[in-house]
């Protein structure tokens, strides 16, 4: 479990995160989404306190990761894949995280094995392709078996057969009751891979829910319903909190799910021709909800 | 489907002594260190055996009380660790020191131990331990190989001489220490900077730089550079010493109080500040 609370981080005049609170917890996937530049890897960096938060507590398990002597055991995080020195093996670059965590050795050739790096282990980091140190930096996050796992962009590099083989590793980890929580800044590598999403912008929250309630939120998402009393429907659902658009007999509903609308349909007797949920892709609602938190934004397409 | 891990049962209680292992496993995991180390050694003895070569090649023939002379004027002992040994050696061990930092921050390497370590102090503590303990024996090693072909050397003119000469002893120990308290130093400059060029030109300036600007012949500067290192190794090394013609001449003790002060300084410096920092 992650706890973020009220967390803001300055940098001399710029503030990269700025009030910050939401909550990772176990047994799931939890996405950590936003555009470049949004705050993300210093979010996670104040997580394994490798920056002071300027206000505010990040509790990692209950405790303040700086607070612990040794981290492996308790947290297993994978920053970024060119966090290694070129000149050293996988192998003695493991060997030595494990030793400093009192890790038995044997950890290192059963994480290489799992990550798929057995057979490049004595051989130098310098060398290796991008996926290969995602690998790499994989495997030290796995080491000490650790219950919470953060991992900023593991999939940048990686070949579709990688992705697959890193969201089923992922998947798996979670279902062993683990806390796993991934960054990424395209929404489309969550789609497959996360069930909640931690969303943020320009340093602040956004959203922070399950998947579909996110995808939700996009504005092509709806329930549309064909009826020949689309006056009396539509102001019964506008009683009930939902926003209509009318056009002729057909209604478009948001805020109400179609299960819901049937219902009341159903109790006040209203005919009903049609009714279809339309989701709108993770995408859209993404790009909705940050097209104003965008950091780096390219010029005006026509 | 959500079952309650409970790792921390299992964790081992935490000992320095892995940390220290881990820096070593780091230290010798590179090809660099091996090779750099051997290079500098060997340049440092081909300035000592150069030297004492050449004094040998163009001994005085028709001199008969030459070597006696040569042995009273202490040039056995000079021989055996020369001034521009002393500068390599310190430049060379400086730059290890603070490649052994800065190595960590070029790669970005250092957030994946802060990461695996959160205990900042006890992961430099086992670094400048490392260090400092490689260091030694670098120093002890080249020092002793200086001193033990030089007079071998010199013996064939008959003006070598041992180790229980006076003042033989500490030109190998002072010099051997010499090596451990300029890679502290080059390590604390490597923790301020942050930047491999950069602390290697830091540690330069400080090392060499700071005493060669600065000369003894005023009071306030003698001070500062009797302060330095440098000058404490060249006060150490310098047997006999005449006071005559030094306007502010000092003590022993007070150059091997600069080592340690230095050296316990530039510890304090590197654990401190990557404490304090974000990484």
């Amino acid at each position: 479990m992650i706890e973020v609370n009220e967390l803001t981080k300055r940098y001399g005049g710029t503030t990269a995160v700025k009030d910050m609170t939401f909550t990772v917890r176990p047994g799931r996937v939890t996405g950590f989404l936003g555009p470049n530049g949004s705050g993300k890897s210093t979010t996670l960096r104040m997580v394994l306190g490798l920056h002071a938060p300027t206000t505010g507590t990040v509790t990692v398990g209950g405790r303040p990761f700086r607070s612990r002597p040794r981290g492996l055991r308790h947290v297993g995080a994978l920053l970024d894949a060119g966090h290694v020195h070129g000149g050293r093996s996988a192998a003695a670059h493991l060997a030595a995280l494990a030793r400093s965590n009192r890790i038995p050795r044997d950890r290192v050739e059963t994480v290489l094995e799992q990550v798929g790096l057995a057979g490049a282990a004595r051989r130098r980091i310098g060398g290796y392709s991008l996926g290969m140190r995602q690998r790499l930096g994989i495997a030290g996050a796995l080491l000490g078996d650790p219950p919470v796992l953060l991992f900023d962009e593991p999939l940048n590099g990686l070949d579709p057969e990688g992705v697959k083989w890193v969201r089923g590793l992922f998947r798996g980890l979670a279902a062993e009751g683990r806390t796993v929580f991934v960054s990424s800044h395209l929404m489309s590598e969550m789609e497959h891979t996360a069930e909640e999403l931690i969303v943020i912008g320009r340093g602040e929250l956004i959203a922070a829910e399950n998947l579909r309630d996110f995808a939700a939120r996009g504005s092509g998402a709806g329930v549309t319903v064909r009826t020949p009393h689309g006056d009396r429907l539509g102001s019964l659902l506008t009683g009930e909190g939902a926003t209509v658009r009318t056009e002729g007999d057909l209604l478009t509903v948001t805020g109400l799910t179609a299960e819901r609308i049937g219902e009341l349909a159903l109790d006040h007797r209203i005919l009903l021709h049609e009714i279809t949920t339309r989701t709108a892709s993770l995408e859209d609602a993404f790009m909705e909800l940050t097209a104003d938190s965008v950091e780096y934004a390219a010029g005006e397409t026509r | 489907m959500t079952t309650a891990l409970a790792p921390h049962a299992a964790e081992p209680r935490a000992r320095f002594l892995d940390l220290a292992a881990a820096e070593w496993l780091k230290l010798w995991s590179l090809r660099s260190t091996g090779w750099g180390l051997l290079v500098a050694a060997l340049a440092v003895l081909a300035f000592n055996v150069g030297k004492t070569w050449d004094n040998y090649r163009y001994w005085p023939q028709d001199d008969p009380g030459y070597a006696d002379r040569f042995i009273a004027d202490g040039i056995p002992l000079m021989h055996a660790f020369g001034t521009d040994a002393g500068t390599v050696m310190m430049l060379a061990t400086g730059a290890f020191g603070a490649l052994a930092v800065t190595g960590e921050y070029s790669t970005g390497l250092i957030r994946t131990t802060l990461a695996a370590v959160p205990a900042r102090r006890s992961v430099m503590a086992a670094k400048v331990c490392v260090v400092a303990a490689v260091m030694t024996v670098f120093g002890a090693v080249v020092a002793g190989v200086s001193f033990a072909s030089t007079q071998a050397i010199l013996s064939a003119k008959d003006a070598g001489v041992a180790l229980d000469h006076p003042g033989a002893l500490r030109v190998i120990v002072a010099s051997a220490f010499f090596a451990p308290v300029s890679a502290l130093v080059g390590a604390a400059v490597g923790t301020l900077i942050r930047h491999g060029a950069g602390a290697v030109v830091g540690s330069v300036v400080l090392l060499l730089l700071l005493p060669l600007v600065l000369s003894d012949d005023r009071h306030w500067s003698a001070v500062l550079v009797h302060a330095l290192p440098y000058a404490a190794w060249k006060r150490l090394v310098d047997i006999p010493y005449a006071t005559e013609g030094v306007p502010y001449p000092w003590s022993v003790g007070g150059a091997w109080t600069v080592y340690a002060v230095w050296a316990l300084a530039a510890a304090v410096v590197a654990v401190t500040t990557v404490h304090r920092r974000d990484q």
